[in-house]
């Protein structure tokens, strides 16, 4: 079954019912198949039906709708006007850059789906408009991105186009029918419980969430629609669940995988054997459900149809860790749109928030003029205070940026390892309070021959948890590897926008050097280099020696121009409060 | 091009302003011509409510399948508003939002005073609130729907306390108040979903004014009181960023949801879910019976609270259960009492027992526990670890 045949059919199920389906996460490079697959969607909608673009850094006055300000205005009376959501009404969003959505606008697309509407309360507006669309998000993100999965999960279909080639399409356009779908079936009966036969097929995929099955159904019964079918055929129900639950397979079914994890749902076997022993719906099927094959048919064309690079992810290693974050946030922000407002200033109110008092005070004292100026045109109108856009102010926000505490901690030697469960209370310490802070926590640990990004920057105190729960120590001391990929890491997270501090937890011996060898002058030698470049890169750091002999990492703190802290007996509470002095 | 619809003839109605009424009971529209859709709420008087406005059924209440902690603790919220809000935190798609929407339609209606924007009871003090104050209350109160108010994502401050009227301030160049999402949601429901995404000041604003019942409007000239008590509702998913901790305790409950593990429970909750979307009256119609049997519950327990008695007893289980988990100040045994009261009205329970206690400890604890970083076990797994210690003795 090639990929491009269950894309169009894709195309052909969600033209017939966006909002039903959802949507589709497109998972391809910008390029002619790509633009030929929205080709085809587009040729494939009823002619009308809107098809709206959304770039992914949208405002919420253009995604929900709010105040259009030239026509307030021009009418000298609030003008509301539609956000592109409520446009698209009953037809197809297009989402490029769709992995790099902020969780608010993703937010603001979940709650969408879900009601059919959008509600405004806004700019002094409030109102209600059906939105009733689908979504198509365009994901070229590379592998370490992925559309937020909380809108992945709301939408029908996962397509893959990256591998596919042009001539891979254009091989099949010869063949315009879509062969993949068989026969529908036996006719005429409606099938036992294909909602069983999905939620089983979910449960044996590792699918947890009931949207996967949910879905399915509905595709599933929008197949039988668009064949022209009141009942459900055996085809529709092979075809939802290869199009809808494949993709989201967490783990391949027992069969394939003997190792498995009994983690996400304690008793698999039951489960997959069980389908037909759940109790009779209540209107359809009332006779007992005679063993049907249909579960098994089912699985093995959602088993066969998850996507290669899926299967290879599955096969290495279980279910897929994916970030429930989307993509990088920040990294392009320029003035902030939140914060506390501090004053206003001239500008345009869709890069900002309206400060409708400046605007009238700035318009006050050149009412009288410009009420001569527009002479006899007003004259019915005489109270109308005249707004030219050059009055208009917006507010400026101040932000405080979000700091990153990037431990980097020593874990060599079996001194060392006191100092890491140290490190461990004093990481949960800070967590457990940064949240009043917007502040954020990494750990790097450098032992053996090289350096780790731990905990790559988070605040959220359960997943710190699990990590460090499994922190390994011993090794050698490469110190300089050590302070290498904090200084990467404190740069990326300012490239982000926010503002690093880099604590670093060492008693300053280094005996390996970057290439791994051992070597107590080569490894000092580099330590010193690499603590320049702290100072050189202006990343702020803390150098809390850790060591029993007095002043033994003072040299590197000093090149680094660090603060220095000796605490030979640190606990966490101390380490916390120096490094909570530090931060201020 | 569609334009948004205003409040302007709800507005109007409010205010019963007569120069007002007169030149804009209708809703502006600009002269651009006829809105080519049909709008669903905006128009509607505030006291019809939200959730009227729109078309489509909601997925009935009873049956929402599993997740019984969660119904139980908004079954509590809406016989006893003051246990104080209940914030529902949970995996995606297990029906936070469906359950919280389908409470709306099932409370019972409520009576206010014809007219006030505040929706203010017809036996309270006539200084309530500012419409009250200056406008004699008609003789006949109306009953109204109990308002569910949502706050979209995306809601700006203006529009969540209230502000100047933009309208009247940019074409009269007067100042009036503007009533805001605080003020239609009193005696009723606040529900923001994904609670943990709302800027923070928006979120300290909401649960001060949640604690107080009165909302306090200093802004742009405006300095006014009105009374904006309600329920506050939140939902979330932890995963996406955490709530902080003083946030979190001025929840009443705190109810964990998760998606349902076993096969037949899923397979159910998808069929019912699939049954609804084909056929949502036929759906509701049949579950019409039980959505009246629950209400009535509702009904009975409130008129029943008051008389529900606390024996020392209880009360002396309940702070010894606080005592062993180590919880901050009083709001835990206050907010525990509270809610097992509740609960045992609902029951059809004379006086509260240790068992409606075991049963609501953790809704209404695991949210207020110090987090501890040398235990790696779950607050959940917490409060039930102290519950059978308490309850063992």
């Amino acid at each position: 079954m090639s990929g491009w045949l269950d894309a169009l059919r894709v195309a052909a199920l969600l033209a017939a019912d966006p909002h039903g389906c959802g949507g589709v996460v497109l998972r391809a490079r910008a390029g002619p198949v790509r633009e030929r697959w929205l080709d085809l969607l587009r040729s494939a909608l009823p002619a009308g039906t809107p098809l709206r673009r959304m770039p992914a850094s949208i405002a919420d006055d253009r995604l929900l709708g709010g105040l259009d300000l030239a026509a307030t205005l021009r009418a000298g009376r609030p003008v509301s006007q539609s956000g592109l959501l409520a446009e698209a009404d009953g037809g197809i969003v297009v989402v490029p850059m769709a992995e790099r959505l902020s969780p608010g606008t993703v937010a603001r697309l979940c709650a969408a789906l879900d009601t059919g509407s959008i509600s405004l309360e806004r700019d002094g507006l409030q109102g209600r408009q059906p939105a009733r669309f689908g979504l198509v998000l365009l994901d070229e993100g590379a592998d370490d991105e992925a559309v937020a999965e909380a809108l992945a999960d709301r939408l029908a279909f996962q397509v893959d186009l990256s591998a596919m080639g042009l001539r891979d399409v254009e091989k099949e356009l010869g063949e315009p029918n879509y062969e993949g779908r068989g026969s529908p079936g036996p006719c005429g009966e409606e099938l036992t419980d294909p909602i069983a036969t999905f939620c089983a097929a979910a449960a044996d995929l590792g699918i947890s969430s009931l949207r996967g099955p949910l879905l399915a159904v509905r595709v599933a019964r929008l197949a039988a629609r668009l064949d022209e079918r009141e009942i459900l055929a055996e085809a529709d129900v092979i075809e939802a669940a290869r199009l809808v639950l494949a993709p989201r397979a967490t783990r391949l079914s027992e069969q394939d995988m003997p190792t498995e994890t009994h983690e996400q749902r304690p008793e698999p076997e039951k489960a997959a054997s069980e389908p037909t022993e759940a109790p009779p719906p209540e209107g359809e099927g009332d006779d007992a459900a005679p063993p049907t094959n249909l579960d098994e048919l089912v699985l093995q064309a959602a088993r066969a149809a998850i996507p290669l690079n899926l299967l290879a992810q599955l096969l290495a290693g279980g279910p897929r860790l994916r970030d429930g974050k989307a993509g990088r946030m920040g990294a392009s922000s320029g003035a902030p749109r939140t914060g506390r407002p501090i004053g206003s200033r001239p500008g345009d109110p869709r890069r900002g928030r309206l400060d409708l008092i400046a605007t009238l005070r700035a318009a006050a004292p050149w009412q009288q003029m410009r009420r001569r100026d527009q002479d006899g045109t007003n004259e019915h109108q005489p109270r109308r205070i005249i707004v030219l856009p050059s009055d208009i102010r917006i507010k400026t926000l101040r932000q405080r940026t979000e700091t990153t505490t990037i431990f980097c901690v020593d874990a060599s030697g079996s001194a060392a390892l006191e100092r890491l469960a140290e490190t461990k209370g004093a990481v949960e310490l800070l967590l457990a309070e940064s949240y009043v802070r917007r502040d954020r926590v990494a750990l790097v640990v450098f032992r053996g021959a090289g350096a780790e990004v731990m905990l790559p920057p988070t605040r959220s105190l359960p997943r710190a948890k699990r990590l460090l729960a499994g922190l390994p120590g011993g090794g050698g001391t490469p110190l300089a590897a050590g302070v290498d990929a904090a200084a990467t890491l404190a740069l990326s997270i300012r490239r982000a926008g926010g503002s690093p501090v880099i604590v670093l937890l060492t008693d300053g011996r280094a005996n390996v050097a970057r290439s791994g060898e051992g070597g107590r002058a080569r490894a000092g030698e580099e330590a010193l280099a690499a603590g320049r470049a702290l100072k050189v890169l202006g990343l702020r750091t803390l150098l809390i020696d850790t060591g029993a002999r007095p002043n033994g990492a003072r040299r590197l703190a000093d090149v680094a121009e660090a603060r220095y802290v000796p605490l030979p007996y640190a606990d966490a509470g101390a380490m916390s409060a120096a490094v909570r002095a530090a931060i201020a | 091009m569609t334009k948004w619809d205003f409040t302007g003839g709800t507005r109007s109605a409010m205010f019963e302003d007569p120069h007002v009424i007169e030149s804009e009971a209708k809703p502006s529209r600009d002269g651009s011509g006829s809105p080519e859709r049909s709008w669903i709420a905006s128009a509607a008087p505030r006291n019809e409510g939200v959730r009227h406005a729109s078309s489509v059924p909601t997925f009935p209440f009873s049956a929402i399948v599993g997740q019984d902690e969660m119904r139980q603790a908004l079954l509590i919220a809406a016989v006893d508003p003051s246990v104080g809000g209940v914030l529902v935190f949970g995996d995606r798609g297990t029906g936070k939002s469906t359950a919280i929407r389908a409470l709306a339609a099932l409370l019972p209606k409520m009576r206010t005073v014809a007219g006030c924007p505040y929706a203010c009871d017809p036996d309270s003090p006539a200084q309530a609130c500012p419409h009250c104050a200056t406008h004699p209350r008609p003789k006949k109160a109306v009953e109204i729907p109990v308002p569910v108010v949502d706050l979209p994502l995306g809601a700006t401050e203006d529009r969540v306390v209230g502000a100047l009227d933009l309208e009247r301030a940019l074409s009269l160049g007067e100042k009036a108040f503007e009533p805001g999402l605080l003020a239609r949601a009193n005696r009723g429901f606040l529900y923001i979903d994904e609670v943990n995404l709302l800027e923070d000041h928006l979120v300290d604003l909401l649960l001060d004014v949640a604690a107080s019942g009165v909302n306090t409007v200093e802004r742009e000239g405006l300095s006014l009181r009105h009374p904006a008590k309600f329920v506050l509702v939140g939902s979330g998913n932890p995963e996406e960023g955490e709530l902080r901790p003083q946030l979190l305790d001025r929840f009443g409950l705190a109810c964990e949801v998760t998606t349902p593990t076993e096969i037949k429970t899923r397979i159910e909750v998808v069929r019912r879910r699939d049954a609804f979307e084909r056929d949502p009256e036929g759906f509701c119609e049949a579950h019409a019976k039980a959505e009246k049997a629950t209400q009535k519950r509702i009904t009975r327990a409130r008129e029943r609270l008051g008389a529900v008695a606390v024996p020392d007893a209880a009360l002396e289980s309940a702070t010894r259960l606080c005592l062993a988990l180590g919880t901050d100040g009083l709001r835990g045994e206050l907010t525990l009492m509270r809610t097992a009261r509740a609960l045992a009205a609902l029951d059809g329970d004379r006086a509260v027992t240790d068992d409606h206690i075991k049963r609501i400890a953790p809704s209404a604890l695991r949210h207020r526990l110090r987090r501890n970083p040398l235990d790696e076990s779950g607050s959940t797994a917490r409060v039930a670890r102290a519950v059978a210690e308490v309850f063992s003795t």
